[in-house]
């Protein structure tokens, strides 16, 4: 029988402030932390985080890598002395494109001065597995630990690996997240030439008026480890990742499948991973980034792997009020929706106002609404993240009972 | 990138910069310091090297570098490269 994956820490540096606190409370308020077209994590002061060296040592996307799990892994009683060996302690930590912010800096340097003054931390602060390597090394974290790559869908894909080396018994406890730093000049230009972003620089995923997603960055992690041996400890169960499911569209390199086919197939994996049905689902957080081609995928792909049921289910997106993380974003979707369920409440899509002909779901319009259903079971969620190049990934959390 | 009037002070206060960049404590830096008690790594040292290159036209190559273990003897160098 497989293990359950319980949630021990969450962790998050989000346009909504310094934390997981924040970032919840905020987005179930309805407030954004959009400003000027993107989403900036303008409270993040990373001084207040890492010593002098650390800062060096890091990219910004590893600075909030490393304050997000940092946060975690307190809240799990990960930051003294462990109650998990260093040996069975797992880390993984997903990013989109990793340390663009200083390859563009670096590139600069190689055409003003020369190969002799680009940095020797140049490779190890851009690579894309920095952020994981650098917090297993902070915190001392010595089983498995890698990166993830798959764009959008990076920070889903992480908390997945993590959820399997669980179920599996390779690890016992695992450092999951997602974090991504990349609004600059050249993600956002080139961003833009897709005509992916907002040229109205609003954040309006499934309303009538959508016109492509808002840029943000920031960080979230979660700290996941064996229910039982939780439990045993004594340790607060802040939610359980029950399923997880992953597919390919295997259809074009950045727009999704019409159908929203390899969309619904990851759901109906992460439900059969969790080993319940659609109708179980009291919540949907939606990847909903505001382009015109996801929102309505995602729309048909919850229609197809939720059937009758999806009519009646919450659909919101936290994009709506933080803009696109990119490879973090589905970790620190995945934070939200845990306290979001561990709250009973569907935090709004903030900003949606006109529904578009064919997308009939309950959006969460206007304001935080209370989940409920009968019966004593948990509730539970699904979270989707879909990445450019056709990855989708479902995770299915379930509150702590 | 004048050869003629850096003095030693004026170097040495460079490295010291430096050094407290890449993380060192400014207390702990002193001639007799080791480069390894100070937590500063063969990475810092290549951007050291560049740093002086860059300031004073002075090279340091890697293999100069290993006999270089301490604040006071990498001052050394570039003083007498420049004299």
């Amino acid at each position: 029988m497989k293990r359950r994956v319980a949630i021990t820490g969450l962790g998050a540096v989000s346009p909504l402030g310094v934390g997981a606190g924040p970032l919840i409370d905020r987005w179930a308020d309805g407030q954004s932390g959009i400003a000027d077209g993107e989403g900036r994590c303008a409270d993040f002061e990373p001084t207040d985080h890492l010593s002098r060296k650390e800062l060096r040592r890091a990219d910004r996307f590893t600075q909030m890598a490393l304050t997000a799990s940092g946060e975690a892994l307190a809240q799990a009683g990960f930051n003294g002395d462990k109650p998990v060996p260093a040996e069975r302690t797992a880390c993984v930590v997903g990013t989109g494109i990793g340390g663009i912010g200083t390859i563009e800096e670096q590139h600069l340097v190689l055409e003003h001065k020369g190969a002799g003054q680009v940095s020797p931390l140049a490779i190890p602060l851009l690579m894309a597995n920095a952020a994981s390597g650098s917090v297993a090394m902070k915190n001392d974290l010595r089983g498995q630990c890698y990166g993830v790559v798959s764009a959008c869908a990076a920070g889903a894909h992480a908390i997945g690996a993590g959820v399997r080396m669980i179920q599996y018994g390779d690890a016992d406890a695992c450092l999951v997240g997602g974090s991504e730093a990349a609004i600059t000049p050249l993600a956002s230009a080139a961003f833009g030439s897709m005509a992916a972003i907002s040229p109205t620089g609003e954040s309006r995923p499934f309303d009538a008026r959508r016109d492509g997603f808002v840029m943000g960055e920031g960080a979230g992690a979660l700290m996941l480890e064996d229910e039982e041996s939780a439990r045993e400890r004594g340790a607060e169960i802040l939610g359980v990742i029950a399923g997880y499911g992953a597919t390919a569209d295997a259809h074009h390199l950045t727009a999704p499948e019409p159908s929203g086919d390899g969309a619904a197939r990851a759901i109906a994996l992460a439900l059969e991973d969790a080993g319940i049905e659609a109708g179980q689902i009291d919540y949907v957080n939606a990847h909903g980034t505001s382009t015109p081609l996801n929102d309505r995928a995602e729309t048909e792909a919850l229609q197809t792997a939720l059937g009758d049921h999806a009519a009646d289910t919450p659909v919101s997106s936290l994009k709506s009020a933080i803009g696109h993380l990119l490879g973090a974003a589905g970790a620190v979707e995945a934070v939200a929706t845990t306290l979001a369920l561990s709250r009973g409440t569907a935090p709004p899509t903030v900003g949606w106002e006109e529904r578009d002909e064919g997308m009939d779901l309950d959006y969460v319009p206007d304001s935080a609404r209370p989940l409920e259903h009968e019966g004593d079971e948990p509730l539970r969620a699904i979270s989707n993240s879909f990445g450019f190049g056709g990855h989708n990934a479902v995770l299915c959390i379930e509150a702590a009972s | 990138m004048s050869t003629e009037t850096v003095s030693r002070e004026k170097i040495e206060s460079r490295v010291e910069d430096a050094l407290v960049e890449f993380g060192a404590e400014r207390d702990d830096i002193g001639p007799d310091a080791k480069f390894e008690s100070l937590d500063v790594d063969s990475l810092d040292l290549v951007e050291l090297a560049q740093i002086v290159e860059e300031d004073y036209g002075v090279q340091i190559t890697g293999e100069d570098m290993k006999s270089l273990d301490t604040v006071g003897k990498a001052v050394d160098f570039v003083e007498a490269r420049l004299s």
